[in-house]
């Protein structure tokens, strides 16, 4: 009889053990094991771990702001923000007419993100408006909106007037594919306050200022507006219910994810030490949605906790992935490879998920 | 007055790319028997692709960018039977027989999982895409030469692992299809005209068909058709130059009818009314994932014949790149024909081959004359096929908006 109870408890036990991997996410198990064995054999290839360290968190300051635009979306109930590239062009607008007036160092960094913030603030309002027509269909739509968009501005880089021949190339019209910041804001937030600990280079301005954007993330989501816009993400019915402007809500949202789209291109190009143009936007929006979703988060639920932890994961796979790849044999493809199939993989798991926006 | 302005509003899309096509061809300063030649060898070479995506319509399931992944199977094959070296015909038919397994279990997994993702079909199948384009570069890039065992100094890189980025198929599966039979165009135009006008004299005199209106259109067009292509051949005009593959439009013409007669079987049927209305077919006691998962086999099986008619067409192709894109512009080229996420016809598909694909001849040669650079053109080529499959789902996506906002009103 004991026995019988002993046995009942442990199975028990076991139960929730299982429901506590299962409600953890199973892709999410298996990304933390990809990853720790990578470092185990970064650690069996001599492969210095605290240069792995170093550029995992240089990553992460690069990357986190682009994760974080995912959030509003998700918490206003618009789903993963597809329509990304369209915060990265206003962004990269932002960065060459900061080039364009000859700004260097902080200033030009602030006053690109300056420049951004307004177009950003337009572009976010017509892409709400679209997507309060689209309900049901934002993630389809936005995809496509997005790669239509980027289309549209090569026309833009070919052809706006920008005279800085630091931009332009050296024979044709047009800006050129990738325009170098050196000398401009080429890793300003990573030198700013940098220091080394262990051999660990700290970016800590980059870092400090990622903190900053998710502290006021969160502060702005305890605000009244911020819960209001949670909740039409929640349950909308019920919220149209207690007198939320649902519509205006998701705009706002689509709004503050743009913002947040563009400073998050300008924090990267900071670290990357280039703007990339024409189509190199197209597709960091699968990436950044496969970032929060890596952290935790799933198409209607989501916290700025798993923006920095799927941002941690999925970039410290990325940064080992390589080297490891390179001494294993000459397979340099792997890193882009393991990319394509972790990203598109986890979002395909999270679409797969019942319970999502029917 | 109405129907015309009916007629208007429900091809306004279509409308809008023959102005494009038309006003670009103008611009471009392409001759008529260049452009058809050109216009010709890539409606052989696409049209079966886009095809393909009509059966996931019916189904319900919408516009099945998954097709990249039998573009895939189609490509795997294609790999391996180049690598055994068997030209011509036999090797065509060993491909699509090679493919046929892979695509049926690709269309089984994939049917499976949208099954999951109820409701977002679409954007599943997208990223599906993507997703597969992964696992692809993995076997072709990583694991041929290494696990996989390949030796082959054309196709394999000098390291010994991975394929090269391009397969050059001259000599091998190159116009395998295309070459069976090749009839200068206006002699072509001619039989076309002598078949429409058998078919359609025999269905009037078994009263088949009742519409006079329509009856006389087509015997004009068929009698125009004749004299066009006799008066052609009589003065050995340019036309004559233009050289039609009719295997290969034979090949598509059969998915034509096999899709008029499908449609009409009880299987069919059940697809339809599982598009239509899925709580309806479950009441009717037909199993709707089955059904969907049938569609999704179909499509991916079809979808593989129609990369394999469309690289040996090419006669070259880029390892890594070939199939991505084929999704993504049979989309838009169904989309421009005047379908929607809803409903596609064969026609529609045909025509938007047509449409699509004169945009893409015209564009860069208009983006150079108009703002003398090509690369506009290119980029104006890209905005309409991304712009085109937006729009599309966003108007389809409204539409279903408003009528669910209607509903609501009336049931108050």
């Amino acid at each position: 009889m004991q026995y019988d109870n002993k046995k009942s408890q442990t199975t028990t036990m076991l139960e929730q053990i299982l429901k506590k991997i299962r409600s953890f996410g199973i892709p999410r198990i298996i990304i933390i094991l990809f990853l720790l064995s990578l470092w185990i054999s970064a650690a069996f290839l001599s492969i210095p771990f605290p240069a792995l360290l170093s550029d995992t968190f240089v990553r992460l300051g690069m990357n986190t702001v682009l994760t974080l635009s995912m959030l509003p979306s998700i918490l206003v109930g618009t789903s993963l923000f597809f329509g990304l590239p369209l915060g990265i062009i206003c962004g990269l607008l932002g960065g060459v007419m900061s080039i364009e007036l000859n700004l260097k160092g902080l200033t030009a960094f602030f006053a690109a993100i300056g420049f951004s913030i307004p177009l950003a603030i337009l572009v976010g309002y017509g892409y709400g408006l679209l997507l309060n027509r689209v309900k049901g269909s934002e993630m389809t739509v936005g995809t496509y909106v997005g790669f239509a968009f980027v289309s549209l501005m090569s026309f833009g880089w070919v052809t706006l007037p920008f005279k800085n021949p630091e931009m332009a190339w050296a024979i044709g019209k047009g800006i050129r594919v990738t325009v170098s910041l050196e000398g401009r804001f080429s890793n300003v937030l990573n030198k700013l306050w940098a220091f080394e600990l262990y051999g660990i280079k700290i970016p800590t301005g980059a870092l400090v200022f990622l903190g900053v954007m998710c502290l006021i993330m969160g502060l702005f989501l305890r605000t009244r507006t911020g819960l209001a816009m949670q909740e039409c993400g929640m349950n909308p019915k019920f919220a149209k219910a207690s007198g939320i402007d649902v519509d205006r809500m998701r705009i706002l949202g689509t709004i503050i994810s743009t913002i947040l789209g563009a400073i998050g291109i300008l924090t990267y190009a900071q670290g990357f030490g280039f703007l990339q143009l024409y189509e190199a936007p197209m597709y960091m929006g699968f990436i950044a949605a496969a970032a929060i979703l890596i952290g935790g988060a799933t198409l209607k639920t989501a916290k700025i906790s798993h923006v920095i932890i799927g941002t941690f994961l999925f970039q410290g796979i990325l940064v080992v992935a390589l080297p490891v790849a390179n001494t294993v044999a000459t397979l340099g493809s792997l890193a882009e490879i393991s990319r394509i199939i972790v990203s598109n993989g986890i979002i395909l798991y999270a679409l797969a998920q019942k319970g999502g926006n029917e | 007055m109405t129907q015309v302005r009916r007629f208007l509003t429900n091809n306004a899309v279509s409308i809008l790319f023959v102005v494009i096509g038309v006003l670009g061809l103008r611009v471009s300063g392409l001759s008529l028997p260049f452009f058809l030649e050109d216009i010709v060898n890539r409606l052989a070479r696409n049209s079966f692709m886009v095809l393909s995506l009509i059966i996931p319509v019916l189904a319900g399931l919408g516009l099945n960018f998954a097709i990249v992944l039998g573009a895939m199977a189609g490509q795997a094959a294609i790999i391996v039977v180049t690598h055994w070296k068997i030209p011509g015909l036999g090797g065509i038919l060993l491909s699509i027989l090679l493919a046929f397994p892979l695509a049926v279990v690709l269309g089984i997994l994939t049917g499976r999982l949208l099954n999951r993702a109820r409701g977002k079909e679409m954007i599943t199948t997208l990223i599906l895409g993507f997703f597969s384009n992964g696992i692809y570069q993995l076997v072709f890039l990583l694991l041929v030469g290494s696990v996989i065992p390949m030796k082959n100094d054309v196709l394999v890189l000098s390291s010994g692992v991975g394929l090269r980025t391009s397969i050059d198929l001259t000599g091998g599966l190159k116009n395998g299809l295309d070459d069976l039979l090749r009839i200068p165009f206006p002699v072509c135009a001619a039989v076309t005209g002598i078949v429409l006008l058998g078919v359609y004299l025999t269905r009037f005199f078994r009263r088949r068909s009742v519409r006079l209106g329509k009856m006389v259109g087509i015997g004009l067009l068929a009698l125009f058709l004749i004299g066009w292509g006799l008066f052609q051949v009589y003065t050995r005009s340019m036309f004559n130059f233009v050289r039609v593959p009719v295997g290969t439009f034979l090949i598509v013409l059969g998915l034509c009818v096999f899709i008029t007669f499908f449609t009409r079987t009880k299987l069919g049927q059940d697809m339809r009314t599982v598009g239509q209305d899925r709580h309806i077919a479950e009441v009717a006691g037909i199993d709707s994932d089955r059904i969907r998962i049938i569609a999704m086999v179909m499509s991916t099986v079809l979808a593989s014949i129609g990369q394999i008619v469309f690289l040996q067409n090419l006669g070259t192709f880029s390892t890594y790149g070939s199939h991505e894109q084929a999704g993504m512009f049979a989309i838009a080229a169904l989309l421009i024909g005047g379908a929607s996420v809803a409903k596609a016809t064969i026609g529609q598909a045909l025509l938007g081959t047509l449409l699509f694909h004169t945009m893409f001849i015209v564009s860069p040669l208009a983006g150079r004359t108009l703002f003398g650079d090509a690369q506009l053109g290119e980029f104006f080529r890209a905005f309409v096929a991304y712009g085109i499959i937006g729009l599309s789902l966003a108007l389809h996506s409204w539409k279903k908006q408003m009528q669910a906002r209607e509903e609501a009103r009336r049931s108050v």
